[in-house]
């Protein structure tokens, strides 16, 4: 009740200043220019995209990808001493933030899903991430069939609760849904028996086991329920800026520059304790980086 | 702002085949479910704890004060997850196993927050019945009753009436708290609300609406409480409050 109320109020008070912003405002580009300054939203614990480091300063794959392109802007708007400021989000508060102009871009874990395209705009994908089941390794649990009759658990205000059935409408299994608060509830609830498979994102899940106290006890398993890319987050409708965010993002893809961000972020250890998500590139990926495409999902 | 307003989405079905505008009610439903049953739970836990701090007996009080003292000072969500994820694995594996595993969420959730509010009831009620004048109890005891008795037929009447406005308070705070239980599970109003914002991304339409459906709630239950305090006034008494007198 607290954070919706926290965030009616946002709202409301944005919707104020936005009224009176909005007329002389063209673009993103040119809000910049104006105002001299970029505001980056980033994420506070989505490992390893974008979260905060031992010094609470935001770091991760994301963000990398996202310094290239605030210099992309500099050097596009001929502003190298163009002040950037970041601004932490949550799953809940990023899209309301982009739309009154609080944020510039978003840089976290952000699928690009066509309902949130009524709402924002999206980059070309720079991760593709598959929807899979984290089981213990003595569940026994191999496929989606091993499922039926078991409880599965996912996270609340997250899309994956629907996926298995969706997946399996052939094999007629039936699952008891729970409900995680956040993910590491969620694998909380698998550590300790409660649930028989967490449905999550993959990359993830391997953050969870990569964290948890014995990772070898947990497994990452089945067919993926679905891709999801990552992109992005802009401003709807400003092709402009989208254009620049895209240029940026694909000559890093063709430069080999994002993959070896790719490497240092997901095949290497990373802050703030030094741990290893040994997460290779999936097929995927590769094909997302080979030809880019900003195409959502349902 | 260019926020691409939707009130229709609400009549759009899901994925698991109802309307949006039902899940809304399926979780108004388990909130108010939720919040009922701690209500009744809390009522009873906060009257008996209330009681016992009132007594002669030093052993009973301490036992009140314990009570009252724990489920106070301990957060909230904090106690709903000692209920759920630690009591577990404390108790024989058995037991926690079947914690786990076939005890309904519900269970947890209304254990939990009757617990918490039942703290916060018990203060009341020892406060009510100490706010009333000694010679209540000493006329009770010279009339020839118990001491039992004299909580039944004389100072609880009173005191109740006396708190009666904090109890609204109270029975409001349940539903706002009640929110709380969707970590351990529950599939209720705030619940719905995460879960419509990912599916749909129409943040302010349903921000607004799950904001009413609290509101009218919790009003609803400060009407309530407002008629009982009307209907339960002791002619000749304002308010109850000059009992000490």
């Amino acid at each position: 009740m607290r954070k919706s109320l926290i965030a009616l109020t946002l709202c409301l008070t944005a919707a104020g200043l936005a009224a009176t912003a909005q007329a002389e405002l063209t673009g993103t580009l040119q809000k910049i220019k104006d105002s001299g300054a970029i505001t980056v939203g980033h994420r506070e614990s989505s490992v390893p995209f974008s979260y905060l480091d031992a010094t609470q300063k935001p770091v991760g794959y994301a963000m990398d990808l996202c310094a290239k392109v605030v210099a992309a802007v500099k050097n596009e708007l001929k502003m190298p001493n163009l002040q950037v400021k970041y601004q932490a989000v949550t799953s809940q508060n990023r899209i309301p933030l982009m739309q009154n102009g609080t944020i510039d871009l978003e840089c976290g874990s952000t699928t690009n899903s066509l309902a949130r395209q009524q709402q924002v705009g999206f980059s070309v994908a720079y991760f593709i991430t598959s929807v899979r089941m984290g089981v213990r390794k003595d569940s026994g649990i191999k496929d989606i069939g091993d499922l039926n009759g078991k409880p599965v658990v996912t996270t609340t205000g997250t899309t994956s609760d629907g996926l298995i059935k969706q997946n399996e409408k052939g094999k007629a299994i039936n699952v008891k849904n729970l409900y995680g608060k956040d993910h590491a509830d969620s694998f909380l609830m698998v550590e300790s028996g409660r649930a028989a498979a967490f449905v999550m994102d993959d990359i993830l899940i391997a953050g969870l086991i990569a964290n948890a106290k014995n990772p070898g006890d947990f497994a990452i398993v089945g067919p993926s329920l679905r891709d999801e890319p990552y992109g992005v987050m802009v401003r709807k409708d400003d092709a402009p800026f989208k254009a620049l965010v895209d240029k940026t993002l694909i000559g890093l893809m063709k430069s080999g520059e994002a993959e070896k961000l790719y490497t240092q972020w997901f095949l290497n250890p990373i802050p703030p304790r030094g741990v290893n998500l040994n997460f290779p590139m999936s097929p995927a990926l590769k094909a997302a980086f080979a030809t880019p495409t900003d195409k959502g999902v349902e | 702002m260019n926020y691409h307003w939707d009130w229709l989405f609400f009549f759009q079905e899901a994925d698991d085949g109802l309307m949006y505008y039902q899940w809304v009610l399926s979780g108004l439903g388990w909130t108010v479910a939720v919040s009922l049953t701690s209500l009744a739970i809390a009522l009873l836990l906060g009257s008996a704890f209330g009681v016992l701090r009132t007594t002669p007996n030093r052993w009973l009080i301490a036992i009140g004060d314990t009570y009252v003292d724990v489920f106070r000072n301990i957060p909230l969500i904090v106690q709903l997850f000692l209920w759920f994820f630690v009591l577990p694995e404390l108790v024989p594996r058995d037991i926690g196993l079947w914690m786990k595993q076939d005890l309904p969420y519900f269970v947890t959730a209304v254990i939990g927050l009757g617990l918490f509010t039942g703290a916060r009831i018990a203060e009341q009620v020892k406060a009510g019945i100490n706010s009333l004048s000694r010679g209540q109890r000493f006329a009770g005891l010279a009339l020839g009753f118990t001491e039992w008795q004299t909580y039944r037929y004389v100072r609880l009447p009173m005191a109740y009436r006396i708190v009666l406005p904090a109890l609204t308070s109270e029975a409001m705070n349940v539903y706002k708290n009640s929110a709380v239980t969707y970590s351990v599970g529950i599939l209720e109003l705030y619940f719905q609300y995460k879960q419509i914002i990912e599916k749909t991304s129409q943040v302010l339409e349903i921000t607004i609406v799950i904001t009413l459906a609290y509101f009218v709630v919790a009003f609803a239950t400060n009407r309530l409480f407002a008629w009982i305090e009307q209907r339960s006034r002791v002619p000749g008494m304002i308010a109850g409050g000059q009992g000490g007198k």
